[in-house]
């Protein structure tokens, strides 16, 4: 950030589109819906501290969906819990974003088969981005998650989905 | 005392009684166990919790067994007092499995029993609070029982893989 700091300190004028500067400040603020829900939470909880700190991509987690612009579903998704990841999704403003961490949530995971209480796979409640494979991920598979999620939003145009 | 003189006091115990149905099978290697007729499981855990050389005051763990064709109450007691344990069965048909609740005796029951309703259907006679208490209340069956069938659809959510 030195390089850039020093630019506008003669008043130096940047030129630049308004998608790219609108989703330069939309990817380095990803605000994380704070819920955990299995062992993948836990890892989630490592990335988000000080050893892996996802602060730094600007990944704040908040207590509440109406605050937030990307949930990161962490863990086995119980049917019961479904009902619940639905309504919390629902009450998220747009645009909003969704990470399926962990095999749990991809597809059911080691419940595939006699989890008669597991949906297989968030995707067949709420719409998924980006996928991350692991039992449970690391912490630093989280992070290739977000950057990925970051290259999404960093190719969205605002202009262009409004003629679509 | 030893699982065998815990046996051998309930027999005198209940030697008036004649349906008391006990059953010692004392040489499981782990939970040496005693079944008794479930008509009875209340005045067996009463006197179990209150006679001076008993003194069982905590149940570990309460569960449910499917048998096919018969349901299982599995109860492991535990005495901090006498430093001593058993395990009390009592066993139900599958079609009325109806067991009188001990929650009145040990207040950890509760739970448990809850439980044991929820997974395997058992409902227990005197439960103050006998409602579901892991899967939804709309939830439709008992899973852990051996017939179970997944359903299709819970809520319009495909189930199987």
């Amino acid at each position: 950030m030195g390089l850039l700091d020093r630019q506008f300190d003669n008043s130096n004028i940047v030129i630049t589109s308004l998608d790219s500067l609108l989703n330069w400040a939309r990817l380095s603020s990803l605000y994380q819906l704070q819920f955990g829900l299995a062992c993948c939470a836990i890892e989630m909880m490592a990335a988000s501290a000080s050893n892996f700190d996802m602060m730094r991509f600007g990944v704040i987690p908040r207590a509440t969906p109406r605050q937030v612009d990307v949930m990161i579903v962490s863990g086995t998704v119980t049917l019961k819990m479904a009902t619940r990841i639905k309504r919390l999704y629902d009450q998220m403003a747009e645009p909003r974003y969704v990470i399926s961490m962990g095999s749990c949530s991809n597809c059911g995971g080691p419940y595939w088969e006699h989890g008669y209480h597991v949906l297989k796979g968030v995707d067949r409640v709420i719409p998924v981005d980006v996928y991350v494979p692991g039992c449970p991920p690391r912490p630093e598979a989280l992070i290739e998650g977000l950057i990925k999620l970051q290259e999404k939003v960093r190719n969205e145009s605002l202009a262009k989905k409004r003629i679509a | 005392m030893t699982p065998q003189e815990i046996s051998e006091k309930l027999a005198a115990k209940f030697s008036g009684v004649s349906d008391i149905g006990l059953e010692a099978k004392l040489d499981a290697p782990v939970d040496p166990t005693i079944k008794v007729s479930p008509n009875h499981i209340l005045e067996v855990a009463k006197f179990l919790r209150d006679d001076d050389d008993m003194q069982f005051d905590f149940l570990s763990c309460l569960s449910g067994v499917d048998l096919k064709g018969k349901l299982a109450v599995v109860y492991q007691l535990f005495s901090m007092v006498k430093r001593h344990k058993i395990t009390i069965r009592v066993e139900v048909p599958t079609e009325n499995p109806s067991v009188p609740s001990v929650e009145s005796i040990w207040r950890t029951a509760n739970w448990h029993e809850r439980e044991a309703y929820d997974l395997f259907g058992i409902t227990f006679a005197g439960h103050p609070d006998l409602r579901r208490i892991l899967l939804p209340y709309d939830w439709e069956g008992h899973p852990l029982r051996k017939d179970y069938q997944v359903p299709e659809f819970y809520n319009g959510m495909k189930v199987p893989y």
